[in-house]
């Protein structure tokens, strides 16, 4: 009897002598795999992230161009940036008009979609594949296909408003019109947003709603003081990858209208497109490039500044 | 009990009509691409085709060699997908389930990497390539996806760290007790109970390769090694007026991403849904 108690406390001390040394060199293990396993990510953005800031930095304070000898020319690019190259300003004018457009339509349409898609109604799953397809469109193609729907002579818009006895327009090759009608063209792409709001949508508390019902609060009231204040975290995200992503439109300058008519829809990256990729001045385009960052940069942290006066985080949902 | 049913009837007008601009540029999209030249211009514009004019499928997709496209297209998914979603599960495997110091803050680090436009390492990261002579290769395209996905990739750690803090730790510690190593844990614990966030991952870095325009157009100058993106581009640069053709060939590359987006979209929604993307 007491033999087996005994041979019972030593596989018990054993287990746990076991289960102590296990711990602790567990420990080690994940200290030494840890870094390992993360290694790769860490290179990537050391190789990919980190290194090419640094080279072209180095490069936005050289002329060079290639085939030639590059020569150190100090702040020179960033000084004819602003001071002698029209298009520089030209392209940032283009493509804050664009953002300023974009973003809010985008967001806008978005979120009405994503709130409608979830109220309970038959057929929901139908609804959401529908919405979601546009987003599916491959920006090449897409941008091939809205090239055909706003041509003048027979393209959709067009042809329907001139049934509907409207005026017509020239869309993408009038100097006018071409921004709007790519922020026209960019609503379409909603989907993305849409399902991150919806997300956010369905994380709301049920008994948030209950207690303005209570209050004898109606749609408008719920709305107001339940859903938009509980969203704008997820507004808040949307709204910041939203102005990133706009910043750097390009396909669209590149297939549908090479920048034109009279450099009306020259986007900022097409710009440090050409200006690397055709003219090869890999100096002043990295100079562009690092205006762009910083441009970016200082939005971004604007929008982090002003983020406490209007962005609701719950109480201990940070971590 | 009225004013609820108002309601009610008032949501499926707006969801049915909001239906028509959503799915108007599609209709107009096929129907274009199964149109004769004839009846393309007609005024007011028609909306069946007659005759069904296949041949602008087999024209457009033997007037370039889309099939080439294609078949290329598909070697760099195989290689992206696999890499993204080894390189960064591991990663994020590492992030959210190893304890080392200094994890925290390399997390940190790497996340802001995500608030760097991309567009800006564009020619620093050429220059690189072309260093190593790997211009006009798939390097370029492949190579960042071994490397946690980079760039952007580092969003997928992200998805896949907040999905592997909900898993258990005891059924880490009960493989480590019977001795397990960490990468074993991974492999047989981890990836097991993941397959919803890694087929999100999976999915949608398929659809963002599919996409891809700048990066091929940069590093890929034969035409023998374009990708459908790239091809169609060049096409539309060709054949610019002969929208059944284009619109054929447009049609083309969006079909297999429709597609998949059906029969994934089970994953697609449980995912999304499981992995909170939320602020």
């Amino acid at each position: 009897m007491t033999d087996e108690v005994a041979i019972r406390r030593t596989a018990v001390t054993r287990a746990a002598r076991k289960l102590r040394s296990g711990v602790s060199g567990q420990s080690r293990l994940e200290r030494r795999w840890g870094l390992l396993l993360a290694l790769p990510a860490i290179i990537g953005f050391v190789v990919f992230s980190l290194a090419p800031m640094a080279v072209s930095a180095v490069l936005s304070l050289t002329d060079w161009t290639i085939g030639s000898t590059p020569s150190f020319v100090g702040v020179d690019n960033y000084v004819h940036m602003f001071s002698q190259d029209p298009l520089f300003l030209k392209s940032l004018g283009v493509t804050t008009y664009y953002t300023l457009g974009a973003v809010p339509l985008t967001l806008v349409v978005a979120f009405a979609i994503a709130m409608l898609l979830n109220a309970k109604v038959r057929g929901l799953g139908v609804y959401r594949t529908i919405y979601y397809l546009p987003t599916l469109v491959p920006s090449v193609a897409n941008a091939v296909l809205w090239l055909w729907i706003f041509n003048p002579d027979f393209g959709l818009l067009n042809s329907t408003l001139r049934q509907l006895g409207a005026p017509t327009s020239n869309w993408v090759f009038s100097e006018t019109a071409v921004v709007p009608s790519l922020i026209l063209m960019s609503s379409w792409g909603f989907g993305n947003i849409m399902v991150i709001f919806l997300a956010g949508l369905q994380g709301v508390p049920r008994h948030l709603y209950e207690a303005v019902a209570i209050d004898g609060g109606g749609a408008w009231r719920q709305f107001r003081h339940v859903t938009l204040p509980m969203m704008t975290p997820v507004l808040f995200y949307n709204l910041v990858t939203s102005i990133i992503g706009t910043f750097q439109v390009f396909n669209q300058a590149y297939i549908m209208t090479q920048g034109g008519p009279n450099n009306a829809s020259t986007f900022y990256v097409y710009y440090l497109y050409t200006t690397a990729f055709t003219k090869s001045e890999m100096g002043y385009a990295s100079a562009l490039a690092w205006a762009l960052f910083v441009i970016v940069m200082v939005i971004t942290v604007a929008l982090f500044r002003s983020s406490n006066r209007w962005v609701y985080y719950e109480m201990g949902a940070a971590r | 009990m009225t004013k609820v049913r108002k309601r009610r009837i008032l949501l499926y007008a707006v969801l049915v009509i909001g239906v028509v601009p959503t799915l108007l540029p599609f209709v107009w999209l096929v129907r274009s691409a199964l149109m004769d030249n004839n009846q393309m211009f007609i005024a007011p514009p028609q909306w069946i085709p007659r005759p069904f004019e296949w041949s602008n499928f087999s024209g457009a997709l033997t007037a370039q060699p889309f099939a080439r496209y294609f078949l290329n297209t598909m070697i760099i998914e195989v290689f992206t997908v696999i890499g993204t979603l080894l390189t960064c599960s591991i990663a994020a495997f590492s992030f959210s389930r190893l304890r080392w110091r200094g994890r925290n803050v390399v997390f940190g680090i790497l996340l802001s990497g995500l608030m760097l436009p991309q567009a800006v390492l564009l020619v620093p990261t050429f220059l690189m390539w072309d260093a190593v002579q790997a211009i006009n290769t798939y390097y370029p395209l492949i190579v960042p996806a071994w490397l946690g996905g980079a760039g952007g990739g580092i969003f997928n750690v992200f998805l896949l760290r907040q999905f592997f803090l909900t898993i258990p730790y005891e059924l880490d510690e009960a493989a480590y007790i019977d001795g397990a190593s960490p990468l074993r844990v991974f492999w047989q614990v981890i990836v097991p109970l993941s397959k919803p966030a890694l087929m999100v991952v999976g999915i949608f870095t398929f659809i963002r390769t599919w996409n891809e325009f700048l990066d091929p157009l940069i590093y890929l100058n034969d035409s023998s090694k374009f990708t459908l993106a790239l091809g169609l581009a060049s096409f539309q640069g060709t054949y610019n007026a002969q929208w059944g053709y284009l619109m054929a060939a447009a049609t083309a590359t969006i079909l297999p991403i429709v597609v998949l987006f059906f029969f994934a979209q089970r994953y697609l929604i449980e995912g999304v849904t499981l992995t909170g993307v939320k602020g």
